[in-house]
């Protein structure tokens, strides 16, 4: 049985080693990821299950880069979802009702939103913010975190979502001004403008094929982004000092700089996916950045398989339709019909736990392992302790 | 340094104290002392490496030898003294920052990235020499697509100079024969262009035959690319075939230095390795 799947995996491998197969396949599954929300309505819950998990899946593919690739486990994640939400929060609804003298300020906007009062930008320019604003988190929370190593950053980043948190709910109290407060707590900011792209006309609510596409397109821009890194030398550091800093700050390469490029990265991603999240969702509410969403996004990534681009890919997908569709619609009524009285829905995160137990037991490397975390999970290669290092680094 | 009043100039152990340092030296450590709590590991060792010399530190097990390699790279801070590279104070630099300044090395326990590809690794090495950064990496701009076929080159060639042939450079390092895992090591350091090569025990778990060719390597090393060598040895063939000097450690103290003969003849040095009731039989 071994023996033929490893045949299969060396034969797979063969095929998948050349490029014109490579390339035909990604084109074929491109297409297909294109032309997918013309089978269903335009409002289908299909189509808003499926623009949400590919959300969750850029900010699944950001903290790849982090958890996956230069190996810092992040369990603050949430975050930079927030920061992200919270920028298109500020940037792109009548938050700010009094600024301006109560008649706003628009830049690149059109429709019903260039008319109100608040802050009204055009998406793309919220989302640029929204990436300079989390990338700068990032540094400000890394610089003194990634001195860590190892457990310690788990327990700092923790805190620090959670502190994110906190300010999110607190934030109604929190005044700027006369007028202003910094967030509308469990309120929430709502309404959000729908996105409108340069020169178009603000998206439907109720046709959900171009937020499909634009969050499609985040995806596709994410995903050349990780396979990039991966690839290069910021990449190749990355694996090295995940494996062992002691050798890799030995051989030139710097610590804390390197690990503040993943973090920075992983989180522009994680805000760039919270602003579109924000607008999708038509309200930020600082009930959505609870520190267990941290641990479903790093659920995504371990189901997948730690630092494998396209594992992730289908973690994310598969996690938010077993959230969104799977327990709710299908699974939900099951507790009522064997007599107990309550919601399936209600033991949400019981279950991504007990999925996550049963992947560690049976495949500790993910449904669609990268090689080199397989070598470090099934065969114990790598990772050294990091014994030598004193207060230097 | 040595204190007023006291002379002893037959002591070995003055005469070491009142050596001093020649001012051309590339490396030089003055008064180097690392303490772990009481204990002292390394004390007050005044050490210096001619350029384009090959020197050699020997001493029995714990008696600071790697403690003082780790603070000549950056990994551990001293407590006291410093070190100076090219008349550049490097005390406590970190260590990315040393091998950016032509300071590479080795490990004793060979800590090779076990996932990565022989090839990857020494690309690895060549990091402090690449520039590509974060947005370069992402565009993949003609810069960088030219950096990066400039450093596989220069890494399959430093491959083959440490002896291994191509086929080999694609296997991933666990994978590899443990001399070939030493050899991938040195390729490592070379990578980043180093002046002074630092050789934490180089022929452990060698033969007698592996560790001749690695003399006859380290040699060549220094001839043909100019690179001094600093080296841990306890195999004391290897240390008297190749090192031009010798400095012997004893519980973290300087006991002897010279040519590798005279060191040998050394009580103290005999002493330190056999214990007293040894050296006097």
């Amino acid at each position: 049985m071994r023996e033929r799947t490893a045949k299969l995996r060396a034969q797979w491998r063969k095929i998948w080693g050349q490029r014109r197969f490579r390339i035909a396949i990604v084109a074929a599954l491109t297409l297909f990821a294109i032309v997918l929300p013309y089978f269903f309505q335009t409002g289908s819950t299909f189509t808003y299950d499926m623009v949400t998990a590919l959300a969750y899946v850029v900010m699944a593919l950001g903290l790849n880069i982090v958890v996956g690739f230069a190996g810092l486990l992040d369990l603050g994640y949430v975050a930079f979802f927030a920061i992200g939400a919270y920028t298109i929060g500020w940037l792109g609804s009548g938050f700010f009702a009094y600024i301006n003298n109560q008649k706003g300020i628009h830049v690149g906007v059109t429709g019903l939103a260039a008319t109100l009062p608040g802050i009204h930008l055009n998406f793309i320019l919220v989302v640029i913010a929204a990436v300079g604003f989390t990338a700068l988190a990032g540094i400000i929370i890394g610089l003194p975190t990634l001195r860590l190593r190892g457990d310690y950053i788990a327990i700092v980043t923790l805190a620090f979502g959670e502190i994110i948190h906190d300010v999110a709910v607190n934030g109604i109290n929190i005044h700027l001004g006369a007028n202003a407060t910094l967030t509308a707590g469990r309120q929430g900011i709502t309404p959000i403008d729908p996105i409108s792209l340069p020169g178009g006309q603000p998206f439907d609510p109720l046709n959900l094929r171009p937020w499909y596409w634009v969050a499609l397109g985040m995806v596709a821009l994410v995903l050349f982004v990780n396979v990039r890194l991966r690839d290069s030398r910021l990449g190749r550091a990355w694996v090295a000092l995940r494996e062992d800093e002691v050798a890799a700050a030995s051989m030139g390469v710097p610590l804390v700089k390197t690990k503040l490029m993943a973090y920075a990265t992983g989180a522009a991603f994680g805000g760039m996916a919270g602003a579109f999240i924000g607008s999708f969702l038509n309200t930020v509410n600082a009930d959505q950045f609870e520190f267990s969403f941290s641990i479903f996004v790093l659920a995504m990534v371990i189901l997948g398989g730690l630092g494998s681009i396209w594992g992730v890919v289908l973690g994310a997908i598969l996690l938010s339709f077993i959230n969104t569709w799977l327990i709710p619609q299908v699974l939900n009524s099951v507790p009522s019909k064997i007599g107990l009285n309550f919601d399936l829905t209600q033991l949400s995160y019981g279950i991504f736990g007990f999925l996550l137990v049963v992947m560690m037991v049976l495949r500790p490397q993910g449904l669609l392992p990268e090689r080199r975390h397989e070598l470090e999970m099934v065969e114990h290669v790598g990772i050294t302790g990091t014994d030598m290092f004193e207060e230097t680094v | 340094m040595s204190e007023l009043g006291t002379p002893a100039p037959d002591s070995a152990a003055a005469r070491l104290r009142d050596e001093v340092p020649p001012t051309d030296a590339l490396l030089l450590t003055l008064n180097l002392s690392k303490s772990f709590g009481g204990l002292h590991a390394v004390s007050e060792v005044t050490f210096w490496i001619p350029e384009r010399g090959i020197v050699s530190i020997i001493g029995p097990n714990g008696a600071g030898k790697t403690t003082f390699f780790n603070m000549l790279t950056g990994l551990y801070r001293p407590t006291t003294g410093t070190v100076t590279y090219r008349g550049t104070d490097i005390t406590a630099l970190r260590p990315d920052r040393i091998t950016a300044l032509g300071v590479a090395r080795t490990f004793q326990n060979i800590r090779l990235f076990g996932t990565m590809t022989a090839l990857e690794n020494v690309l690895v090495g060549e990091h402090a020499r690449m520039k590509a950064g974060l947005i370069g990496s992402i565009l993949r701009t003609p810069g960088v697509r030219r950096e990066e076929k400039a450093v596989r080159e220069k890494a399959r060639e430093v491959l083959e100079y440490v002896g291994l042939p191509p086929r080999v450079h694609g296997m991933r390092a666990v994978n590899l024969s443990y001399g070939d895992q030493r050899r991938v090591e040195i390729a490592r350091a070379l990578a980043s262009d180093p002046q002074l090569l630092l050789l934490d025990e180089p022929t452990a778990g060698m033969n007698a035959d592996e560790s001749a060719r690695l003399v006859g390597f380290v040699r060549r090393l220094r001839d043909e690319r100019n690179v001094t060598i600093l080296l841990i040895e306890h195999d004391m063939k290897v240390v008297m075939s190749l090192s031009e000097r010798v400095t012997v450690l004893d519980h973290g103290e300087k006991i002897a230095e010279g040519e590798p003969r005279m060191v040998a003849a050394e009580p103290r040095v005999v002493e330190a390795y056999l214990g007293k009731r040894g050296a006097e039989s």
